[in-house]
């Protein structure tokens, strides 16, 4: 039960977060919150022409947020925003149950598992609505720094 | 004045196993496990007299009537108070909101002040941030000391003439600290301020009468005192009770409604507008009766053996930070830890493998947490039915914990 949770990657990606760290300059700045827990996490990204061209994360939180968090980043990288947005929207529904396309989602299939632990779906998530949160500020045109919570509509 | 040896028995839930594995249930200030007594008294109300109170002529509604202000006057006996004084509320939460909304706004003005502490539950910090907001009051908080208790000589400086309402815990929910109310009521009253105590965390573990208290208001919960969920308390000083506008309109607490206005019973049921909740009510009533069999010294003592225990074995532990209070007579069964490298999700999940119950997070303590240096902690909490074993066996599943994560073992 706790190995379907805790699969090897995701312990691997909590010891050794890929792309830890602030970028500054950014063109995308969202600290986003779980206030169930307390964590924290903010999300950083450099865009051109409309694609991911740089992403750090920084916070601390427990393995499932900083695993999903550091899966994200890899993921994510050189995709433009519109792929972004589709993995992000394929990520959720793998939370909420939906079943995934196999290929799309890659090492991130890893956190399946915490689909049968309802509380930390949240944890899974909270990376994700971050950025989520931030595409859609980019999109507007605004630039300002934005606030994402996992209590917000998936 | 020992413990009967066989009070888990009294338990149903903690006779349940889990994969095999005995539950170790220390989660108690969360909510606490239930009676064989308390579970029965529930289903005889519903099976035999459930009635509406206070109005039906036939005898069933009179019986039920009785248990319910029965169990009205058994709580107030148990914390030292006169039956009239005791509203039946949901919760700590809604008598705290009670008093913020009743008390509050007929007293509080512009410019007066509200004393809190840094370390209260949010449910005794957000009503007052509201009555503040809404009155254009100002909210002054009580620092902590390094040691977990509360800095009073800080007291007599944010006590001032505008000092309308000091709202303190009790007992911390996170660090266990309980704190010298006596001294902090004496202060505050000498100031012109009425005091409202959060009990939540006090009343079900430790003997507490409000007359040596000597604070206004009191609330506590059912749940965490072997009752069911739904049902607590505010107790309020009779002469502010009488004194104060209604909380909620409706049936139950008017004396003559006319299209126009109306007059409003006494308390304490000018408070308890609607049907109550009665069957939870009643089966607090004999919640109350089982603490009191056991003794509530004897249960103040057991929790003292068991977290005095309790520091001490996760002291052993390699990379366990434990807040509050070292000296188990000035504190509760309460015991907030962190342990390096892992998060307190992560142990509260792989403890939960283990069948061991305990909660991770911010225990809705931000304020406290912030001042703490941390964003969440793990927490275990005891009570009457928790052993020396269940201590055992939270060691052992730190230990798998920090196996799990790849940390050092002791």
């Amino acid at each position: 039960m706790l190995e379907e949770l805790y699969r090897e990657i995701i312990l691997e990606h909590y010891t050794r977060p890929r792309n830890r760290g602030r970028l500054d300059p950014a063109d995308i700045v969202v600290e986003g919150a779980n206030p169930s827990c307390g964590d924290e996490i903010s999300v950083y990204a450099r865009v051109e022409d409309g694609v991911i061209q740089d992403i750090r994360f920084e916070g601390r939180g427990c393995s499932i947020s900083q695993a999903s968090a550091s899966m994200m980043t890899e993921q994510v990288r050189g995709k433009s925003l519109q792929e972004v947005k589709a993995l992000i929207e394929e990520f959720k529904g793998m939370m909420q149950g939906r079943p995934a396309e196999e290929g799309r989602l890659g090492d991130l299939m890893a956190l399946q598992g915490v689909r049968r632990f309802p509380v930390r779906v949240k944890c899974a998530t909270l990376a994700w609505m971050a950025l989520l949160q931030g595409v859609r500020e980019y999109e507007s045109g605004r630039r300002t720094t934005v606030t994402a919570s996992t209590e917000d509509e998936l | 004045m020992p413990l009967p040896a066989d009070v888990r028995k009294d338990f149903p839930l903690l006779q349940r196993e889990l994969d095999g594995k005995r539950l170790v249930y220390l989660d108690s200030a969360a909510t606490s496990q239930k009676p064989w007594v308390v579970l029965e008294a529930l289903a005889e109300y519903y099976r035999t007299y459930n009635a509406n109170v206070h109005r039906g002529l036939y005898r069933i509604a009179e019986q039920a009537t009785l248990a319910y202000e029965e169990a009205r006057a058994k709580v107030a006996a148990f914390v030292g108070a006169r039956p009239e004084e005791v509203i039946f509320v949901r919760g700590t939460t809604e008598g705290i909101n009670l008093v913020a909304y009743a008390y509050g706004r007929a007293h509080v003005r512009e410019g007066d002040e509200i004393l809190t502490t840094e370390m209260e539950h949010h449910s005794n910090l957000v009503p007052w941030q509201i009555l503040a907001q809404e009155r254009g009051a100002r909210l002054r908080i009580l620092p902590l000391r390094e040691d977990g208790t509360l800095d009073l000589e800080q007291l007599d400086r944010l006590l001032t003439e505008r000092t309308r309402i000091v709202a303190v815990t009790h007992q911390s929910n996170v660090l266990g600290t309980i704190n010298p109310i006596r001294t902090i009521v004496d202060r505050a009253h000498a100031a012109g301020a009425v005091v409202v105590v959060d009990g939540a965390q006090s009343v079900p573990h430790m003997p507490v009468n409000v007359r040596e208290l000597g604070c206004d208001f009191l609330a506590f919960s059912g749940h965490k005192m072997c009752g069911p969920t739904g049902i607590g308390v505010l107790w309020g000083r009779l002469e502010l009770l009488e004194a104060m506008p209604p909380f909620h309109g409706g049936g139950e607490m008017i004396e003559r409604v006319e299209l126009e206005r109306s007059t409003y019973k006494s308390p304490p049921h000018r408070f308890e507008a609607g049907t109550p909740n009665i069957a939870d009510a009643i089966a607090l009533g004999v919640a109350v009766d089982y603490l009191r069999g056991i003794g509530m010294e004897a249960i103040r003592a057991h929790e003292k053996q068991l977290v005095r225990y309790a520091l001490a074995q996760l002291g052993e532990v390699e990379g366990v930070r434990v807040y509050g209070p070292r000296d188990p007579e000035v504190r509760g069964g309460a015991v907030a830890f962190t342990l390096e490298g892992v998060h307190p999700h992560d142990v509260a999940q792989v403890l939960d493998s283990e069948a061991i119950c305990v909660r991770a997070g911010h225990h809705c303590a931000q304020p406290l947490h912030r001042r703490l240096g941390v964003q969440s902690t793990t927490r275990a909490s005891v009570y009457l039915y928790n052993t020396p074993e269940d201590v055992d066996a939270l060691v052992r599943g730190l230990e798998k914990v920090k196996t799990f994560f790849g940390l050092p073992r002791a």
